[in-house]
């Protein structure tokens, strides 16, 4: 083995450039096979835009719409289940939907109704404390954990949200349901999934 | 020198394996005719693979499925979700399906005699010894002749007694085979049929150019939907082969030189 | 060996990051035997300074065995082990999964290459003599690793599911039917079904992915810890170890393996890497060899394919199967074939004992033996060929004549390994 120097140096050298060049090969083979975890085209069709045609949907009537393996809600509000909003405003914990924003509530369903048009709540219907699925909605009086107020109630734990998904004030469940991503492509036909911004 | 000999070497029977490796040698579909070369020029000519997506999905999606290609992979030659959705769906799919038929393999095999074969990579299943899996495809798909001894009233020269019927026969026209009867060469005291030519009974919509042409579309398409990343990865093949021999290679010679140069 | 009596580990040449880590290991090295381990295999494992092209095959084996544990593993996220869903999901990883393509050209490219390495690294072992007192545990190793090399590359090759897999297995499980008696039970018992079907192509996925690895990785370790406690052989047949430097101890032709051969090898690597994404990136398919072209159609247990072949790394011990075509003392062909094809891998165990030659490598022996070692290795290639073809009467006669070689280079082995005019060893190792 030899001790000049300078065949040290020479080996210092060529042992940096070949890490570094072999390092950088093995980033380039790395980022491919973490990329294999990504979801797949099937995973990514299977989370497409849902479209639903809502002309049939009388007042009143909630359907149920699936999107990414959860059940959205499509809600015909009354005048009745609007004007119970200004009454749930000082009973629900997150009136201006300011907890999450950009998780729960798109930026133009941040309003009283929290949808883009009032007379139509699109919210996802899981509860926001631990998954159930809220029951509902209730007419005034028919539902004694919400007495004289509309809304839903989550019969695992006792949440209760008002008819715009807002969640009570001290209840187990830390937020407002979940307003999906969606958008109208005519007066009857509703995309879930996709809006204007590009969702 | 011992290392630049084992390098050449190396190098050397990687470039006999990959020539030899892009030829078809392999025996497997059978394949009893000579060939005629699909054009493979048109295999790369996005306007030619257009059209031929068009053909499938007009003529072969109904008995045939695909149900390896999703409907809106076909953004890589350059068809948009839009032009799916108004060209090519017919059954009420959506544009991020799996191209699928609704016939059963029970009743199609109850109507052709075999399930017709899912069509997903049929382009690499037909390759042989005789020639690419797009050869043999491009010549099937046009020595469909009139054979009333066939139950369809179809019959084929490069698969003889397919259960197909002509499907493309109002663009080609329809067509008689004429056979020959010969001596055997391998055994004189037997006769075998030769084929002689094809007769136009009927013609078609298109010319004998044109509808050659059309195939030359369709097969290109089959080839492309058999493996769609195939473009890419041959783009990829040459950055990562550029990579090796230019950068990471001489580093290694040079860090096995900058020890070895002591040893002797 | 007490603890903390162990000389704390010095770390160099890393600037700042020195103190830490030399604290870092000292601290593993007094309580996992870190440091003699790397001296006893790399930094003071002396191998003979003369190894040539020959001696790359051994390292690149156990690379191409990374490649397949890392590619198989990520293949397994997403391939389907049903009958209904295989080969639709292997298409899947082609065309949806994320770079799923490359992942799956990596397995089947891979497959096919460590063949190659293989038997070149064999071919090695056949030339220098190898597998000579005091190695020859080192060769029966090695052997035991080929067996299930075949039989791993075997199961795996059913899962694609596609036409080639299905009859192939088929075929091979009812070799398994020739046994005598026990036969036809044995090979519903091995498919655990009357026909190959889901119930084979899932316990096949079980030994693919998991059983068969972990004997393989077991293996090589013994092979690789039993070369290490004789050291290593090289192309002059000399033994290195005979020649020690009076005051150090240390082969006076010996080379730490680290940083020599770990530096030379890795030349090794890259020249290999350019030859596998040549082939993974432009001829995948290597013209129907690697991805065989029946094997894009669905396995249909109702149709068999005109011309079933093995993939090419089985095709000579395909040919030796073929050759046996004649019924001796009441035993049918089909049997003899068997225990032909048996013969011809389970032969090789015996090499260390049938070769009497004075002389270990080839470079010292007499000529005569490197035309007897061509003529095997040429029979070895034909009945090669041979077996990817369909049978003929012509490739019956010379596949027959080719085994009679191949039986004969190894029981003849005993007497013409003395034949001729053998070279003087040097003493030394030549450069």
């Amino acid at each position: 083995m030899s001790n000049d120097p300078s065949a040290h140096s020479g080996r210092r050298g060529a042992i940096v450039a070949t890490s570094v060049v072999g390092g950088i090969g093995a980033l380039c083979t790395a980022i491919p096979f973490v990329s294999t975890f990504a979801p797949s085209e099937k995973a990514r069709a299977a989370g497409a835009p849902v479209e639903v045609d809502i002309a049939n949907l009388k007042e009143g009537e909630l359907i149920i719409a699936e999107w990414r393996g959860k059940p959205v809600w499509i809600l015909k509000r009354s005048k009745e289940m609007l004007d119970s909003l200004a009454k749930t405003e000082s009973k629900v914990a997150d009136p201006k939907s300011e907890r999450k924003p950009s998780e729960l509530t798109p930026e133009y369903c941040r309003n009283q109704a929290r949808s883009i048009k009032p007379e139509v709540l699109v919210a996802v219907g899981i509860c926001t404390h631990l998954g159930c699925s809220p029951s509902g909605p209730f007419a005034i009086g028919a539902n004694i954990t919400l007495g004289d107020d509309m809304g839903f109630v989550c019969p695992c734990h006792g949440s209760t949200f008002d008819m715009a998904g807002r969640v009570w004030k001290a209840k187990p469940a830390p937020d407002n349901l979940e307003i999906p991503p969606h958008k109208y492509l005519s007066d009857t036909r509703l995309l879930i999934g996709e809006d204007n911004k590009g969702a | 020198m011992k290392l630049i000999k084992s390098t050449l070497t190396a190098a050397l029977a990687g470039v006999t394996l990959v020539i030899a490796g892009l030829c078809p040698v392999a025996q497997a579909a059978e394949a009893d005719i000579r060939l005629d070369r699909a054009p493979a020029d048109r295999f790369t000519d996005l306007q030619a693979l257009q059209r031929g997506a068009a053909m499938f999905v007009n003529y072969c999606l109904n008995c045939h499925s695909a149900q390896s290609m999703r409907y809106n992979r076909l953004k890589d030659i350059g068809i948009s979700d839009e032009q799916i959705k108004n060209n090519l769906l017919f059954t009420g799919e959506k544009v991020g399906e799996l191209m699928t038929i609704s016939m059963s393999k029970k009743d199609a095999k109850e109507w052709f005699g075999a399930p017709p074969p899912d069509l997903s990579v049929i382009a690499r299943a037909r390759a042989s010894g005789a020639g690419s899996g797009a050869d043999w495809l491009y010549t099937y798909l046009r020595t469909f002749y009139r054979d009333p001894s066939r139950e369809s009233g179809w019959n084929n020269l490069a698969f003889a007694n397919v259960g197909m019927p002509h499907v493309l026969y109002d663009l080609q026209g329809e067509q008689v085979a004429r056979f020959v009867k010969e001596k055997d060469p391998h055994d004189p005291s037997k006769t075998v049929s030769k084929f002689e030519g094809f007769e136009i009974v009927k013609p078609g919509k298109m010319s004998k150019l044109e509808f050659d042409n059309a195939i030359g579309d369709l097969v290109g398409y089959l080839v492309w939907m058999a493996e769609p990343v195939a473009a890419q990865r041959k783009q990829l093949g040459i950055a990562v082969l550029m990579f090796l021999g230019l950068f990471l290679l001489p580093c290694a010679w040079m860090l096995n030189r900058s020890y070895w140069k002591d040893i002797h | 060996m007490a603890a903390g009596k162990k000389e704390p580990v010095l770390v160099t040449g890393l600037g700042a990051l020195d103190k830490p880590a030399s604290g870092l290991l000292t601290w593993v090295d007094q309580r996992f035997p870190l440091m003699e381990n790397w001296k006893a295999h790399l930094s003071e494992y002396y191998a003979p300074k003369n190894f040539n092209f020959w001696y790359f095959f051994g390292a690149l084996a156990m690379l191409v065995l990374v490649i397949q544990i890392v590619t198989g593993i990520f293949l397994t996220m997403h391939y389907k082990p049903d009958a209904a869903k295989a080969f639709e999901s292997v298409e899947y990883i082609m065309r949806e999964v994320p770079w799923g393509w490359l992942v799956r050209y990596m397995h089947s490219t891979g497959a096919s290459m460590f063949f190659v390495v293989i038997y070149l690294h064999m071919f090695r072992g056949l030339i220098y003599g190898s597998y000579r007192k005091p190695r020859e545990l080192i060769w029966v190793f090695g052997v035991m690793i080929f067996l299930c090399l075949m039989a791993e590359a075997f199961f795996g090759y059913l899962l694609p599911w596609g036409q080639m897999s299905y009859w192939g297995a088929q075929v091979i499980v009812n070799l398994a039917s020739a046994i005598p008696l026990i036969g036809p039970d044995l090979a519903i018992w091995v498919r655990g079904d009357y026909v190959v079907g889901d119930a084979t192509l899932n316990r096949f996925f079980a030994f693919h992915v998991i059983a068969l690895p972990l004997v393989l990785l077991g293996l090589v370790a013994a092979h690789i810890l039993a070369l290490h406690e004789v050291g290593s052989n090289n192309p002059d047949g000399v033994e290195i170890n005979e020649n020690k430097d009076p005051k150090t101890g240390i082969p006076l032709d010996g080379i730490p393996f680290h940083p020599y051969y770990t530096v030379h090898d890795i030349v090794g690597v890259v020249v290999f890497l350019m030859v596998f994404s040549a082939i993974v990136f432009f001829a995948p398919e290597m013209g129907g060899y690697f991805l065989e072209y029946n094997n894009f159609v669905p396995a249909d247990p109702l149709k068999t394919p005109l011309h079933i072949a093995p993939v090419w790394y089985f095709t000579p011990y395909y040919s030796i199967l073929r050759a046996m075509v004649w019924n001796f003392f009441w035993i049918d062909a089909k049997v003899w074939g068997v225990v032909a094809m048996g013969a011809s891998t389970l032969i090789f165990f015996f090499l260390p004992w049938l070769d009497r030659s004075p002389v270990k490598s080839i470079r010292y022996r007499p000529r005569l033996h490197t035309w007897i070692y061509t003529l095997f290795v040429i029979a070895f290639l034909i009945l090669g060929y041979l077996g990817t073809l369909p049978p003929s009467p012509v490739g019956e006669i010379v596949s027959q004549v080719c085994t009679l070689i191949y039986f004969a280079f190894f029981l003849g082995m005993p007497w013409w390994s003395r034949w001729g005019q053998f070279k003087p060893v040097p003493a030394r190792v030549t450069m």
